[in-house]
């Protein structure tokens, strides 16, 4: 984006400790260009179904909203505290501590202090106080209560769009108030009046469709794969061919369509390719892709639990027809956080699976014996530590590799050292951003929970500042050329992030590094990785 | 000056004034010194209950522990127990370190830039000291209360003056623990009135509460040791009062009554306002917990059916393109 601020002009603007001088009531939303998604397309809300579908401008002061809106979102409110004991207790406890307040990375990316997760939070509790207690309907303002009006509703809609979701204020908070949780309820109550983005409406309708985000057809997600076992067979001699849509097979593999059309998220799609060819031709196991259920990002997850509900179901419906055992997942943040903590709720139970026995080791997966679903960073590290992947780490030799948390695997599901172990396994230079950026500490990439459009740039750019930082560190202290996660969200995002504030460092998947590592039975010898780039000692050759 | 806190300290001017009036003018001993605390006790005792019941009211639909450590996994991969517990047992030491020891409070960072733009986070223990004394202490001079409600006076609240008591300066012993909880209070008001990032969040009703604490601890500081009210008749009073028989003492003055009126306002205020983190902080669904939800099922009480697009649907949709893609179908049409 042409009008995109400069790195170090975000970063002299920063003033943390400055106060505005009115106090925040007082100070009226400012939507600003870069800072803010388009609104959702009207066509993708149709299609879904979703109340109040129009053409609408965020930047218009008219917002077309339905003429009882104030209702609708007043018996929305009301419904919500009903259901979520986690809304009703999180907006009566908050005793305003600032414990949250600079843990934000939109906080600390853009200096407002709107992006406090406190403030956020008090955007909302503010009408609840309002509406719903005692304290607020005697004394008002002095109570922290104002009544919703058309400029309050607009920066519930600005503010809760600067939220990715990823939890890091909830790990501080002495209560664990979830800032997410909150910002899941008020999307929610703005879904009902028809204001979502565009990038989860539509992401959101094509998922429905077509089972992934960017609509693509089976056939053209097939020839997609396709292209990649022609790149692969270039590297390796070896076809990978995977199967699609295959009644009776082992497992189904089910990742974010991230990886099957956007680099750099294609290359670990190529190592899942390597991987399961590897484990098909040394022991036979038999992983079946799906083009019905070929998205596991789930960007109903922003829009509403109905839609979460409608989007996930795919996954178990699809396992159910095929006839398969289990279900394994590729490396995604908020298709890990629905599997980990609402798919079994959602769509389950999934009785017609059984529970995870990896065939190849014999490891029972106790903590997925429910879900029935296992991560690949679960799979492979086991399918590692009991040697059963030959490896020849030194093909990653050219890579300095660091490892960024994903949030929603770190804070939602608490896999943190599995990632690490296949990284340390199939890498030998691996390099650790400092402690308190790290784990559930870490910091989300700034893109996070649909935010990843482009007309937000400066927003995700801001957000995306405290990871920049902190892999900043490690590239001027060990030279770290590559950042490596375990999101499809972080793979897309990521490399606009580091080209702005870390030139010089690539973004990869865990299972790209599986790939480039993993020696397929019978192939030749590899001279690139799986980008195309020559291998350590194969550069002279190259030339 | 600015206006929250200015009305906060206002209005808790206007209690002190309020009670110390009604006493020392116009008499209503009986108003304040019985009424309002039986009403007081019986808004805390109703209205913290339910509170508490609303909110259980409120089903758990999802489960959504925040994982602070490493999951329960591969059995080579060690497990944050407390962080990320997976059983009762791990989620009822991970409340009772936040309960009794605040610690997720005890992981604040402070963040700072440096020159170049660099960030660091390095741990800040202030609010999290601060926290601590100020709970402790109250819940200190709470327990020493009781020596006033009570005959004969229970071994361990002897036990805790005795430690209270522990640096005997002067006649009489001075507490530790009402020393600290004023200082406490003053750490934690002045934190909301300096610092920027906290004044800005800070609404009205967070300076009430600790305006008033303040005056509770200056009105029980002043009585203990300067005007040095009437113990005896003092306890003759609350005696009457938890046995129902209540009767007003003779020669307890004004400020015995600010001090007992600032205790019922709170008592009061409570049920009704962020006070009642002290009930929801075992509520709280993120902590309370184990994290297990891929290993057990959860169910929600009012899941219902939503609209999907079924397999069947997706083949009617692609059918043509699939076939030609050599993709299984399950009509082949």
């Amino acid at each position: 984006m042409s009008d995109l601020p400069k790195s170090d002009e975000i970063l002299s603007g920063l003033e943390y400790e400055k106060k505005p001088a009115a106090g925040w009531m007082d100070t009226p939303v400012e939507i600003k260009k870069g800072m803010y998604c388009y609104a959702s397309n009207v066509k993708s809300v149709e299609y879904l179904g979703l109340p109040n579908a129009r053409t609408w401008n965020p930047l218009d002061d008219d917002w077309l909203l339905p003429e009882n809106w104030q209702e609708i979102l007043h018996k929305g409110f009301k419904e919500r505290l009903e259901r979520f004991r986690s809304f009703k207790v999180f907006m009566d406890i908050c005793v305003r501590c600032g414990a949250c307040a600079d843990k934000c990375h939109f906080f600390i990316g853009t200096g407002d202090p709107k992006n406090m997760p406190v403030l956020r939070a008090e955007l909302l509790r503010s009408v609840y106080r309002n509406d719903f207690t005692t304290a607020g309907k005697i004394f008002g303002r002095i109570a922290g209560a104002r009544p919703m009006t058309l400029a309050v509703l607009k920066e519930w809609w600005y503010y809760l769009f600067q939220c990715s979701e990823c939890r890091r204020c909830s790990v501080f908070c002495p209560y664990g108030i979830d800032t997410a949780e909150i910002t899941i309820m008020g999307r929610e109550l703005l879904n009902l009046l028809g204001l979502n983005i565009d990038w989860i409406a539509t992401p959101v309708a094509n998922c429905y469709r077509t089972g992934n985000h960017l609509g693509i057809q089976p056939h053209a997600f097939k020839d997609m794969l396709d292209f990649f076992v022609e790149d692969i067979e270039e590297i390796t001699g070896i076809n990978v061919e995977p199967s699609y849509n295959k009644k009776g097979a082992d497992i189904l593999f089910i990742t974010p369509s991230g990886d099957v059309f956007a680099d750099p998220g294609t290359y670990t799609c190529m190592g899942y390719l390597i991987l399961f060819k590897y484990l098909k031709d040394k022991y036979g196991l038999d992983v079946t892709w799906s083009t019905y259920a070929s998205e596991g990002g789930n960007f109903g997850f922003f829009t509403s639990h109905e839609t979460m509900k409608r989007l996930n179901a795919k996954m178990y419906a699809e396992a159910k027809r095929l006839g398969v055992k289990w279900i394994l997942g590729g490396e995604c943040g908020h298709m890990w956080r629905v599997i980990s903590q609402y798919m079994d709720t959602l769509n389950g139970p999934a009785d017609f699976l059984e529970e995870p026995v990896s065939p190849i080791t014999g490891t029972k997966f106790e903590n997925a014996k429910s879900t029935k679903m296992v991560h690949i960073s679960e799979f492979t590290a086991d399918l590692i530590k009991h040697g059963k992947l030959e490896l020849d780490p030194s093909r990653n030799d050219n890579f300095k590799v660091t490892f960024h948390d994903s949030c929603n695997p770190a804070r939602g599901m608490g896999m943190l050292d599995e990632p690490r172990y296949v990284i340390k396994k199939t890498c030998n230079n691996f390099f650790e951003m400092p402690a308190n950026t790290i784990r559930e500490n870490t910091f989300c990439c700034g893109s996070g929970s649909g935010l990843n459009a482009g007309e937000d740039m400066e927003l995700r750019m801001c957000g995306g500042l405290p990871r920049a930082n902190a892999v900043k560190h490690v590239h001027e202290k060990f030279g770290v050329n590559m950042l490596a996660c375990v999101c499809a969200i972080d793979r897309a995002a990521l490399p606009d992030l580091m080209n702005y504030w870390v030139p010089g460092v690539d973004v990869t998947g865990i299972t790209e590094l599986v790939g480039n590592a993993l020696i397929l039975p019978g192939e030749k010898e590899r001279e690139t990785d799986l980008r195309g780039e020559p291998l350590p000692g194969m550069e002279e050759d190259d030339a | 000056m600015n206006v929250k806190y200015m009305f906060s300290l206002m209005a808790v001017i206007l209690l002190f004034l309020l009670a110390y009036a009604g006493v020392e003018v116009a008499g209503l001993q009986v108003v304040f010194g019985i009424v309002i605390p039986y009403a007081a006790f019986a808004v805390f005792l109703v209205g913290f209950a339910n509170r508490v019941m609303c909110w259980a009211y409120s089903p758990v639909p999802f489960r959504i522990p925040t994982t602070c450590g490493q999951q329960t996994s591969l059995p080579w991969i060690k497990q944050a127990k407390l962080d990320c517990p997976s059983t009762t047992g791990g989620v009822i030491v991970r409340m009772i370190l936040e309960i009794t020891v605040f610690r997720s409070l005890f992981r604040n960072l402070k963040l700072k830039m440096h020159e170049g733009g660099k960030l660091a986070y390095s741990l800040e223990l202030f609010l999290w000291l601060g926290a601590l004394a100020f709970h402790y202490s109250f819940l200190v001079v709470c327990v020493r209360h009781l020596r006033f409600f009570t005959e004969p006076v229970p071994f361990f609240v002897k036990i805790l003056e005795k430690l209270d008591g522990f640096f005997q300066f002067g006649l009489p012993i001075v507490y530790l623990s009402g020393i600290v909880l004023l200082a406490a209070v003053i750490y934690l008001c002045l934190r909301r009135m300096l610092m920027p990032q906290v004044n800005y969040i800070s609404l009205a009703s967070d300076f009430f509460p600790l305006f008033l604490i303040m005056g509770i601890a200056v009105t029980g500081i002043m009585m203990r040791y300067f005007t040095k009210v009437d113990v005896v008749g003092i306890k003759e009073f609350t005696m009457g009062l938890v046995t129902f028989r209540p009767a007003v003492p003779a020669g307890v003055g004004g400020l015995f009554y600010v001090h007992l009126f600032f205790v019922c306002t709170l008592l009061a205020y409570f049920p009704f306002s962020k006070l009642m983190h002290m009930g929801g902080v075992f509520m709280s669904p993120t902590r309370n917990l184990p994290c297990d939800t891929r290993a057990k099922r959860h169910v929600n009480p009012w899941n219902y059916p939503v609209p999907v697009h079924t397999y069947e649907e997706y083949e009617e949709d692609f059918r043509e393109h699939m076939i030609e893609a050599g993709l299984p179908v399950e009509e082949k049409e």
